[in-house]
Parts: C-alpha cells; structure tokens; sequence
C-alpha cells in the first residue's frame, strides 16, 4: 500500500478500515541466504539495502524483542555530517545523502527536518579545532558555516552571552543537519524491507552461532534453529554477547547514555545545538518537548538507566548555556546501551569466520547512521567487498594503529570518550 | 459553588485571583482548581491534538487536563496543573494552546478533522513536494503543538540543591507512610517523611473515613504534630520524590510556595538528593478513568477527586452529579455528596450484583455511554436493561478502580505484576534494593489496611536496620473489602478518550493493533499513549486493557511500557540550580590574578582558569600592537609571565627515578639532581599525552610540570600507574599546583632581573641551561629553574603562593625598569610558535611522538607506558602528518589554523588532503606571518610549496614548507 | 549510586572517576607481541553482569579501586584497593 496524503484522506472518508499492518509478522523458515540478528536501526536498514540494491530477499531479521527497541527508539534523534577524519568523513556523508531521499525511498514519513545543527565554541583554540573540522566537512562536500558571537546572537537570541562562565566566542552551523522521527526510521526500514520479502521475525533471541570449519552454518534461537549461509551480527548494545557466541572477544564496552524530553512547549529552539564545554546538545521535537541530553554516566552498564549526577551536569550545562530553559520540565529521563569503541568510531567489517559479518561499535552516534550502515553493510554482505564509504571502519585498526578515527582526541582507548 | 459546613478551607483567608482575564476569588488552602470550580468555571484546557474543551479532572500531580500558565515575563511558567497551584495572593492564570481564546479556539477545526488525524497518519503524508517538510508543513505542525510557552527571558528564580541522609525514607504520607514512619521512628530510626501535598493526610484529607474515633483528616493533624516533635524525624511536605537511583539514591523536588520563598532571593525549591538505607513506599493509588464516548467534557471528572473538592475544599463541582463507576468508589462518591445536600442525579454501577441504600437513583449493571455538551458537559446517555436514557447533569464522577502508584518501585527497570483480584498491577517483589510497599501503592485499598501496613513496614524496616520496639497499637477504621469488576471501555459509537493530554482515543489504539503495532512499545510510540505530561498516569492500564483486546492477549502477556524518572515533572533549573551565569563551573585565579586585572589586562579561560590575553599599554588600540611589543620586549629585554597554572606534580621516594622512567618515553633516572629534563608521556594507546619539564630537587625527589589543559589527567594516571601497576615502587605523589606560584622571567636581561631579587645571585657556570635548585629571595624559600618556553635565556621562580601576587609585582616593576614587563598569553604563544614549541593544538590527542620528530625520545632501553602501542606499523608510518612550521608565500600573507593543506594544483577536496594548520601568528621577530601545522610526509617536504585553504573564512593561498624551529634554531639564545 | 572506598567507607559516585575493566592491571611485559598488547589495550569481555573495573577516589583518599559490581543491576559486591589486587594478581 502506498502512503500519500490522498489516502490519508480517503481512509479518512471510509473509517480508516483499509490501512494495513506496516509489516508482516513472519515466522522462521529453517533456512535463509541471509539472517541478520539485530531488528534495530542498522538490522533492519542492513535488511531493506540488501533487498532493494542487492536484490537479496531470502533474509531474516532476527529481533530478541520488539523492532526498534533498541537505540533507534531511545535517542536524541539529532542527523548530521560533521565529522572530519577520512573514514567517518566520508561515511557520515554518505549517510546525510540517503537521508534527504529516505522519505520518498520509504514512502514513509521519517519527519526528516534540516533545521540545522550549531556547535558552538568557547576559546580560540576551540575555534580553531573547530575550522579545521568545517574545513574538512566542505573539502568532503558538506556544508558548514562559521558564525561569530553577532551572527549567532541573531539567529539563537536566548543563549546566554553576556554572564556566561565559558563565553561563546562563535559556533559552526551545518545547515544540512537537523532531527528525524526516530521510531519513524525503524517502522519505515521494517515496511520497506518486509514489502519487498525480507522476513521480520520478533521475539526471537539468538542464542548460539554454529560455525563449522571456520565456515558459519547458521544460528539457534529461541524459536529454533535457523540456518543461514551469511550472519551479520548487527547488535549495538549487545555486541559482546553476541560475538562471543562466535568465540570473539570485541573492542567494546558498553556504557549508559542518558536522555530527557520536557513536557510540550511552544516552538523555542529551532536548531539542534550543542554546548562543547558541557557535554549538553538540545534539539525541539514537533511535538514540542525539549530533547536533550550529555556525556556518558561514565561507567560500564547494561541496565538502560543512568544515575544522578549525570543528570545533574546535564541540566547545569542547560542552565548555563540557555537559561531561558530554566521552566521548562523534565518529563522523562531514559538511558540506552551505547557500543563505546576504542577511538569512539565504528565497525563494518568481516570476521574471522567465513559468512559472518560484524556491525558494531556505534558509540552514541549510531541514529544519524542508520542509512548508510545498512547500505554500507548489505554492500558487505552482498558483494564480499566494502562499500567505498565503509571501507576504513576496520576491526583491525586497532591492532595495526592504521585508520584510527579518535575524533575527541582522547585516545583509541577504553572510557575517555 | 461552595457548601457551606464542608471543607478545610472554611474561615480562611479570602485571596484573589486572576484567570484568563478574569478576577475570582478564593480561600487560603485552595489549589487554583478548587478555586476555580468553587467559582463554576469548568472549562480551563484544551486538548493538544483536538484542541477539545476541558475542565478539572482530578485533585492531584496527575492532573491530564487542567494545564496552565502562570505569571508573565521571566517569571512565566507553563503547564502547571491547576491542581496542585497553591492560590496565593495576586495569582495570575492563563489557559494555554488555544488561540485567540479559551473560549474561541481556531484550532478546534481538528476536531472535526479527526478521521483524518488519527494514530500515526503524519507518518503518511506530508511528503510530497520534498521542500515542503520544512518549509510548510512542520512550522504548521510546530506551531499548532506544544503546550505552554517558555516566556524566552532567563529563568530568574533560583533553587537549591541539597543532600540528606537518613535510616528509612516513607515516600508518601496518608495513612500508610504517618504510621510507618512513627512506628520507625520510635524504634529509634531516622526518619524522612515526605510528600507531595501541602500537609500530611494524603486521602484522609478527601475522605469522611473516621480513624480512631475521630475525622481522619484531624487525626493525620495529630499524627504530623507527633512526628514533628521528634528529633529523628524530618517531615517534608511540599516535597515529590522523582526518581529511585542505585544504591538507597532518591531524587526529590520540594516547591516551597510560602510566603518566605516569595521574598526576593529566596530560594523557590530544593532538588534533593536523599541516600536512605531502606525505604517504604507508601505512594498510595491513583483512580483511573472509564473510556466510553465523549468522556472528555469538562465536568466529567474522577470520582475520587469529586470527594477531595468537597471534603477538603468545600466545592461541589457540579450542581447534578452522575456517579459512574465498577467499585465502591462511585458509591461513596455518592455518599458524600448526597449528605452533602449536593444532587445526584444517578449512581451507575456497572456491577449487575450491586446494592444501594442511599436515596438516589441506581442503575446496577448499567453504564454511561455517552455525554453531551459544548464547552461543558450537560448531560449523560446512560446505556441499561432498560435502554438509553440522557440524563441532565453538569458534573459526572468516574471510577474505573484504582492503580497502585507503582513508578518509584519500577525506576530500576523490574515490572509490575498484574493481579487479577484487584485489576492493578502491584509493585514487584524485591523491586528495589532495600525498598518496600505497603498499603495502597501495595493493594490494600481499605484504610485499616493501609494503617496495619504501614505500622507493619515501618517497624521491619527498623528492625532490619537494627533497631527495636516500633510497636503501634493500629487505630480503628473502615476495612472495606475490594470489589471491582473489570470495565475499561464501554462500548459503543464516538470516540472514547484514554490519554486525554495527548488526545489518544480506543479507536487509536485498535488502529494501532490493526496496522501491527501489537507491542505495547509500539503501540505507545504509534499512537503517542502515555507520552503526555500525566505519563500514562491516569490512561495506561486502561490502553493497555485495550491492546490486549484487540490483540486477544491477556493484560500481563501484553505488558507494560517502562516507568522512568521522574514521577513529576522538575524544572531543569532545579535539577540545574547553580548551573546558570558563572556557577556551570569553578573559576580557578592565578597569584597575579588582581595585579592583572589592574594592568587592564583581558582575561581567556584556560581550562578553569583566568590568564591574560596581553597587557595594554597607552595608545595600544589592538591587541597585535601589545602582543608585538611585548614579543620584542622578551627577545630585546625581559618578560614576566605567571606560569602557575601549569600542573606541578612532587615525586618522592627511593625509587621515584624508577617510577618516571616507567611514565616518561626517556630516562628521568640518570637525570643530576639540580638538573632539569624535558619530558614526554604517552598514553598505553601510543599517542602523546603531554609534555613537560622533570626536575629533579634532590635524590628521591622530583618536580614535574605538566600543561594546564593535562594537569588533572596526568595526576590520575599516575596515580594510577604507582598504585594499578607499579605498587611495588616505594614513591609518593602530590599535587603541588596551587601551593606554588611561578613566573617565567624570559628574556636576554631575565638574569639580571632575578639575580637582583636573590639573596645570592646565580651566574651561567653555578646555574646553567637546564639547571634547577633551592634558592633564597627576600628571606623565603624559593625555587629556582632554568628553563624556557620562549626559546630566550629564562628563569622560572617559584614560591609559596602567598607570596605570588606580591612577587608578580615586584618582577613586573623591575623588568618595567629595565624595558621589559609582563607578556601575556598571546605574544607566549608567538614566542613558542618561533620555536617551535608545541601546546595541545598541536599534542591535540591523535599525534604520536614520530608526528612531532620525537620518536627518538622513546628510550630504547626501557619499557615505559605506550611504548608497545606506539610501536604499531600505522604509528611509524612515513605517510603519517607530521609537524612543520609553515610560511605563506602567496599573494595573500595569511595563514589560518584549522585550514586545511594541499598539494599545489591540486583541488580541495578530502581525497587530496594532505594536512592542516594548528597554530599561527605574525611573527615580529621574523617579520612575517608563520605558522606550524602537519603535512603528510612533511618532514621530507622542508622547502616545497603547498596550496592552504579555509573554505569557512575564504582564503586560498600557498606556502612554503618550513623547519618548525624558525627562530635560534641551534638554542644559542637558551644557552647564552 | 554510591560505591565502597576501602579507605573511607561508602561515598557518592561523584567522587570517583572511572577508568573501565580491572583488566588494565594485568600489563603484558613490554616484549608480550603485538596480539597481546592488542588485546590488553583494546579487547574486552564486557560482560552483562558481574565485572570488576577500576575507579579512582579522585575526590577523596586518592586511592585506585577495583569494585566488583553488576553491571545489569548495578549492584555493587565489594571493592579492593588496586594495589591490593595486583600485589595479589602478580603473587599468583
């Protein structure tokens, strides 16, 4: 069924009674040319890329709960191309592109709003780290501005410039950047994946990967075994577990990031903006609520929750940089498993294991990714060969110290991202 | 309307108020929506989808409907529930999302437009034309949602955060939490008593229960006074806890509405954090609405809540009641307002076994189907045995049952579990480390139940904390038994509310199931059920009953959706108190810090410190013209600079040599003592982590520095490679940051300003280049180093910090003496720019030691933390960035950190890239701009042109590859 | 959250800084080759539930401490100074 405001209409007109489920609940079939765990964000887009560009439909997603339960539903939904080292560079790129089409791909309504993203910056030194990352997104051909304190005066008035206890000596707008409905995102990868043959399987957690010869053969799961002549293990915030069924060992930790709406106010904040100094990015939703949130609660977690003075940072940081805010009400608070690599970047890679591939290592910016991880990885698995814009996110980096993509600068080591 | 001889407001102050334009008036102790109702103003929101009238719905935090604004300008605050606004003198109320007027709202065309706006439709249209998103339809969508308006101006306000402590937390205090937490506190545990409301009762407070003989609501009074005259025993009302955190960690927001939080200044809330080794949760339960058509008039309220406005505040809301509901809570709904001489028009119990002896009309078995009025309910559809039949009413009470106020119990993640007797979902067992429910939040809905579960809680939780007795003889009271039959919508044709905020009607959620959003998550973030400000307090299990219809599942195999923090909304400035102006951050002043500003010199943030930009002098009208002139002043005379910033960390001990071997890339062990060594450490990546001077002051004793930026993390990691990896090396470390001052006296006449401050002046041969020792100056204790950051013949001096501000100036006032003076940061970074020096725009993270030409600094003959990392193939590669100093030879003099390099002819594009620009300057030393930066391969590349250009400020032009030493690069002026 | 200094008994979270797996204390020697100074440096079990990692009483004794906690619950077991662990790590 196609979506269009027509149809809005005339459903409208007849009781809304011909819509349709936006996707089949499948069943396992005891074998797939491709099974992909993981009915996230990247799973599922992995799924759609491999069956529109690849032509590859015998495909599962495997989902051990509800589809987008993961960090595709739980973020803060900011979209943008800003980063500057070769490898994400071009893969953040690539995956802005996709994102200005996705609606008309998907025929889904993914709210995709280009409402601009401003970071700001609060030294010389900063400004100048910050040129050289603009520099590197329009080299890249993205697009970046450079704003002094009188231009972001005029477009974001209620940021405090005159009493702050870091000044704000300007900001660098990327126009192209901006938010997306997050769940929209996930709903429309799964109707265009299961459209075109690519079965959905939810409630279905793996729970062993049968390797033979160093050759994958398939998975088990809680619904029985599957087999599969390709596995890709797109498992953001599970990723350990997951790959030690396969025997490896990740370069990954998982920590706790957390988030917070308000409750609905009328439009304040047209852009996304972030506060440098204090780890705090705020975004409006359509809805009306405030979308913010800040640093890592700063120790291994899997409990999807986070602790207080994290929470406490966050709203300092707001209370510092917009006071103007200081009303608005905290509504919820939520936190999410986030992948933390070694230098803070991805993985898109093959495996040890003949047929099985790894998509992993997200950090917290895996929302913004999602096209291009599915596309980049269905490359990968269709083709046998990376995707031009995938290429340098290696899991052997680390250990050659080739290709490292520490963006922060705080090391390709664990816990200082 | 008002009743006279009811309510706890009787004979209180009168207060006016304003609402929408309109002055009422009302009584001290009312909320704005006892007020409002007492003065027959029923409707007060509009919905935020349908933009539908509505009125009160409730008497509490959970309040779906009554949203509004209050107070104009900074002081402006939206969506307060009316209900829980304390009326005070002069308060200013609006009603918020209608435009032009409450009454006249233009965007009540959505509701007739509903078929078209049902669950999820945006996610359907709106596509097409591509730009429209942006340009048409989301300003359209933006503009008609939200709720309230933020006023724009900064929150002037201010709130206070604190901490406390105690042996149990009782989180709520009726019934429940008063007698658990006397029966604590009497056993001798420290007790926190809080709750939300503005007096201790909960619902006895809106009940006519009797407890002990007397109204409950006096013997609560009681209750609070006996607490409140023990000394380990803290009521706090006013006072919501928010959130449930690890280890005994609640979040709290106590609102202070008196009189003496309106003084200006005053604090207007506290956000707490309470760390309490057990805790009772004693949050009682919330009544839940029936969904049948038109449920959302105002008028149509909780019954529960019709029993708070008349017994508490005195207020029938209506002047004909209908009383609906599946338990006996609709009964004495009735009850009271029967005996309260206010008429009921009819009690529908949709129980068909039901009895009734009042004298009012009774449908048993019998249910309301439908409602009718414009701006306000005027009447009821009642659906029995018998059929239809409308009923004249202005007021209807609902009660669908009751959910146990769970949330807290499920902040850390384990569900609630569904009982099937009374229709709720209780707390889990064990939910929470240390904490229990008990009586309503547990399921006891009767009061004495509530009573005996509370003495109960409180007296194990004593006892498990170690204490004794707590022994209470529990007071008498109505133990009713739970009877409730299951009714969640009623069916028939119109839409029936469930998440009345968000508009999310039954339909919706069918719609939902219907299109595959058969989880309850995807039901929830489809339809938007739950998302509104009540969070699903009122609507969510009724929804989820729904679901499971449509579904065929049963309630528990349907789920629940998670219960975050917080339980209430919080202001962000009371989460964020102090974080606004300069308190987001500590504001570390060096010595010379008043003496600085005094010179007029503009201060920069380094990290959390203050330091000079440069030192104006007359007729200097831009900051080049001091930097210039202090630079020539450094290299022709000297220069005074206050260094303390940067981190000084003391080693000491028999193997401290050992130790910073074993952190540094090169020997520190073989350093003389009276010696001074640059230093480099590395991370265990094998990237640089800073650099700095290694001096070592006797035998076992060391004083590095490090950078200002690095100083906190070098601390930490040392520390942690003596105790994590080296414990068996006998050293000690301490910061010694603060307790020295410490000036850079730089410059060809730096010796003759120092030595005429020494008590014994030092010469070339006793203190050489790189030399470091104890000296006297003024009759302290100083510390004297040869060493240099601006490539000049230059001392540090040290000494303890109180004697800074008076050392700083009496070196500035000698070196002015001698053609000198003091330098700020700006012409210190054009000295170290001419030599090459780097700072952390160059050591920016990802440089390793080969980047920056050090790589011979790793000593080979030891390990040291990084060394293995470093050594990866893509470490050493020839291909790497490297450091070089850079010259601009093209049309244009200009060079721009944070440009990027290219190779000459080629375009500017990430496939040809070929590095960057970190620092520049004009340099009046060379007479000309300079600057260093990283070039693939540079190193081989001294002399070659290269294309430099910044998109961002528009410059393209080229350079010329240079050594990064340009200025002494043999070190003659360091030495002579 | 609130976690056991050795030395000065149950503090605020907000005094410790974090560091991440207790692994760190177990440094391959300087010639251990390449796979194990990978695996020491990058590599993690990361596992759902029991871990002990590695925090610094920063704000308080200066003391590193290996805390052995759950990381699905954040329930913490115990802690013990880190010199304490690698003296015992190096014994065995």
């Amino acid at each position: 069924m196609r979506f269009s405001g027509w149809r809005v209409l005339k459903e409208g007109l007849t009781g809304n009674k011909g819509w349709q489920a936006h996707w089949r609940d499948a069943t396992p079939k005891s074998e797939y040319d491709v099974v992909i765990i993981g009915g996230g964000g990247h799973g599922l887009a992995t799924a759609y890329y491999l069956a529109k560009k690849h032509g590859i439909t015998n495909v599962a997603v495997l989902e051990k709960g509800y589809l987008g339960g993961g960090n595709v539903g739980r973020n803060t939904t900011i979209v943008r191309a800003n980063y500057f080292l070769p490898g994400n560079s071009e893969f953040y790129s690539h995956s802005l592109k996709l994102w200005e089409g996705l609606e008309e791909d998907l025929n889904y309504n993914v709210m995709h709003s280009q409402r601009g993203q401003i970071v700001l910056f609060h030294s010389d030194g900063q400004g100048d780290a910050m040129a050289r990352r603009g520099n590197a997104m329009i080299n890249q051909g993205d697009d970046a501005e450079m704003l002094d304190r009188a231009a972001l005066r005029r477009m974001v008035p209620y940021l405090d410039y005159d009493n702050a206890r870091f000044p704000i000596y300007g900001g660098m707008l990327q126009r192209r950047a901006g938010t997306a409905r997050h769940d929209a995102v996930a709903w429309g990868y799964a109707r265009g994946a299961s459209e075109r043959g690519v079965d959905l399987i939810q409630n279905c957690e793996v729970t062993g990967i049968d390797i033979e010869g160093g050759v994958v053969k398939g998975v088990q799961t809680t619904r029985g075994a599957i087999r599969a002549r390709k596995v890709a293990m797109v498992v953001a915030g599970r990723s350990s577990q997951v790959a030690a069924m396969a025997g490896m060992r990740l370069p990954i930790e998982s920590h706790v990031l957390q988030a917070f709406v308000t409750e609905g106010l009328k439009p304040a904040i047209d852009h996304v903006i972030s506060f440098g100094m204090g780890h705090f990015y705020i975004s409006q939703s359509d809805k009306g609520g405030l979308v913010f949130g800040g640093d890592l609660d700063m120790y291994a977690s899997y409990a999807a929750r986070g602790n207080l003075p994290l929470v406490e940072h966050v709203m300092e940081a707001g209370m510092a940089l917009m006071p103007a805010i200081g009303k608005a009400r905290v509504l919820r608070s939520w936190g999410g498993i986030m992948d933390m690599s070694p230098d803070g970047s991805p993985v898109i890679d093959r495996t040890h294991i003949d047929g099985l591939y790894l998509n992993c290592g997200w950090c917290y910016g895996g929302f913004k990714a999602v096209p291009a991880s599915g596309d980049v990885t269905a490359h990968l698995i269709a083709t046998g060969a990376p995707h031009t814009a995938g290429a340098r996110f290696r899991l052997d980096r680390f250990r050659t110290g080739r290709g490292l993509m520490d963006e922060e600068g705080t090391g390709s080591q664990h816990n200082l991202h | 309307m008002r009743i006279e001889g009811k309510g706890l407001v009787e004979g209180r102050t009168p207060i006016s108020f304003t609402f929408d334009g309109t002055r009422y008036q009302g009584f001290e102790g009312d909320t704005l929506a006892s007020a409002l109702l007492a003065n027959g103003v029923r409707m007060v929101g509009r919905s935020f989808k349908y933009h539908r009238p509505r009125g009160v719905m409730t008497a509490g935090s959970e309040e779906p409907n009554a949203l509004v604004t209050l107070g104009f300008g900074a002081a402006q605050e939206p969506n307060m529930r009316a209900t829980t606004v304390e009326l005070r003198e002069g308060l200013w109320a609006r009603s918020q999302n209608r435009w032009p007027t409450l009454g006249f709202d233009l965007l009540a065309v959505n509701d007739l437009a509903a078929p078209f706006l049902g669950a999820g439709f945006y996610y359907k249209t709106f596509m097409w034309p591509r730009r429209f998103w942006e340009r048409v339809y989301e300003p359209l969508i933006r503009r008609a949602a939200g709720l309230g308006a933020l006023s724009g101006a900064p929150d002037e306000d201010r709130y206070e955060r604190a901490f406390a402590h105690c042996d149990l937390l009782v989180i709520g205090a009726g019934p429940t939490g008063l007698m658990a937490a006397l029966s604590a506190a009497k056993a001798g545990a420290d007790v926190i008593l809080a709750d939300e409301d503005v007096a201790p009762g909960g619902r006895l407070l809106a009940e006519t229960i009797e407890v002990d003989g007397i109204s409950g609501a006096a013997w609560a009074r009681e209750m609070a006074a006996e607490l409140a005259a023990l000394p380990n025993v803290r009521v706090m009302t006013r006072t919501a806890i928010t959130g449930a955190y690890d280890q005994g960690t609640y979040a709290a927001l106590e609102t202070r509405a008196d009189a003496l939080a309106r003084r200006p200044g005053a604090a207007c809330g506290t956000f707490w954090r309470i760390v309490a080794r057990r805790s009772i949760l004693a949050a009682g339960a919330l009544e839940r609405p029936i969904a049948f058509a038109n449920n959302d008039r105002p008028g149509v309220m909780m019954a529960g809540a019709v029993r708070a406005y008349l017994n508490r505040w005195g207020v029938a809301p209506g002047q004909s009641v209908v009383v609906f509901g599946n338990n006996d809570s609709a009964h004495r709904t009735a009850a009271d307002l029967d005996e309260a001489g206010v008429h009921v028009a009819a009690l529908v119990d949709s129980r068909h076994y039901a009895t009734c002896d009042l004298d009012v009309p009774f449908y048993p078995g019998a249910e309301v189907c439908d409602t009718q009025g414009r701006r306000a309910l005027e009447s009821v559809t009642i659906r029995s045995a018998k059929g239809e039949e409308r009923l004249r009413a202005d007021c209807l009470a609902v009660s669908g049952g009751w959910n146990p106020s769970v949330h807290l119990a499920c902040h850390m993640n384990p569900r609630p579990v569904w009982n099937a007797d009374l229709l709720a979902f209780l707390p889990p067992e064990n939910a929470l480390p240390g904490m229990v429910a008990a009586g309503a939040a547990a399921g006891d809905f009767s009061t004495r139940a509530c009573l005996q579960g509370g003495a109960r809680a409180g007296q194990e939780a004593a006892r498990d904390l170690g204490f004794k007795g707590g022994e209470l003889a529990v007071p008498m009271a109505e133990d009713a038994p739970c009877d409730i039959f299951p009714l969640w919508q009623v069916p028939g044709r119109g839409r029936a509310w469930l998440d009345f905020q968000n508009d999310v009607t039954v339909k919706d959620v069918q719609q939902a199931a219907h299109e595959n959003f058969r989880s309850v998550e995807h039901m929830k973030r489809y339809t938007t059920q739950g998302m509104a400000p009540d969070q699903g307090k009122n609507s969510n299990v009724a929804a989820l009953a729904v679901l499971a219809d449509a579904t065929g599942r049963g309630i528990p195999e349907t789920g629940t959706t998670t219960f975050r923090p917080p339980y209430v909304p919080v202001p962000i400035a009371a989460i964020g108190a102090g974080g606004s102006g300069k308190g987001f951050a500590p504001e570390r002043l060096t010595p010379s810090h008043d003496e600085t500003r005094q010179r007029g010199a503009p201060m920069i943030e380094a990290g959390l410190w203050y330091r000079p930009g440069y030192f104006p002098r007359d007729k200097e009208t831009h900051w080049r013209q001091s930097c210039d002139r202090e630079v020539n002043m450094v290299r022709g005379a000297v220069g005074v600079c206050d260094v303390t910033t940067l981190g000084k960390i003391d080693v000491q001990g028999p193997d401290a040599g050992a130790f910073l071997d074993f952190v540094y890339t090169n020997m520190m062990s073989t350093l003389a003592v009276g010696r001074v060594r640059y230093g480099l450490m590395l991370r265990e990546d094998g990237h640089v982590m800073d650099d700095g001077t290694c001096a070592r002051l006797g035998a076992q004793h060391y004083l590095l520095t490090t950078t200002t930026a690095a100083a906190g993390q070098v601390m930490r990691h040392l520390e942690f490679v003596h105790q994590a990896l080296r414990p068996d090396l006998d050293v000690r470390l301490a910061s010694v940051t603060e307790a020295w001052a410490q000036f850079a006296v730089a410059g060809p006449k730096s010796r003759e300003l120092v030595n005429g401050l020494l008590d014994a002046p030092v010469g070339d041969a006793t203190f050489p280049y790189m030399a470091c020792g104890a000296v006297r100056l003024g009759g302290i204790n100083a510390r004297l180093f040869r060493i240099s950051f601006s490539g000049e013949h230059a001392y540090e001096i040290a000494v303890p910090a109180r004697y800074g501000a008076a050392l700083f100036s009496e070196l500035v006032a000698r070196a002015e003496a001698m053609d000198g003076g003091a330098y700020g940061m700006e012409a210190l970074n054009v000295l170290r720019i001419e030599k090459g020096f780097i700072t952390h725009a160059e050591i920016h993270g990802r440089t390793t030691a080969f980047d920056i030409g050090m790589q011979r600094m790793i000593s080979a003959k030891k390990d040291c933390i990084g060394k293995a990392a470093a050594a990866r193939p893509g470490l050493v590669e020839e291909g790497r960035e490297q450091l070089v100093a850079l010259k601009p030879v093209g049309a244009v003099k200009e060079l721009l950190a944070g440009a990027h390099l290219f190779n000459a002819g080629d375009p500017a594009t990430s496939a040809h890239d070929q590095g960057y620009v970190t620092s520049t300057c004009f340099s009046p030393t060379l007479g000309h701009v300079i600057g260093l930066g990283f070039l693939k391969a540079g190193r081989a590349r001294i002399g070659e042109r290269v294309r430099m250009v910044d998109h961002l400020r528009g410059s393209d032009t080229l350079c010329e590859v240079l050594d990064p030493i340009q200025f002494d690069k043999d070190g003659g002026r360091l030495r002579g | 959250m609130r976690l056991p200094c050795p030395i000065c008994g149950a503090r605020d979270r907000r005094e410790f800084t974090y560091r991440g797996a207790a692994v760190a204390l177990e440094r391959p020697d300087a010639e251990a080759g390449p796979e194990a100074w990978d695996d020491y440096v990058h590599n993690r079990d990361n596992p759902a539930g029991v871990t002990r990692d590695l925090w610094y009483h920063e704000q308080g004794c200066a003391a590193w401490i290996v805390v052995t906690r759950n990381t699905a619950t954040h329930e913490v077991l115990g802690s013990i100074l880190a010199s304490e662990a690698r003296r015992a790590g190096s014994a065995s």
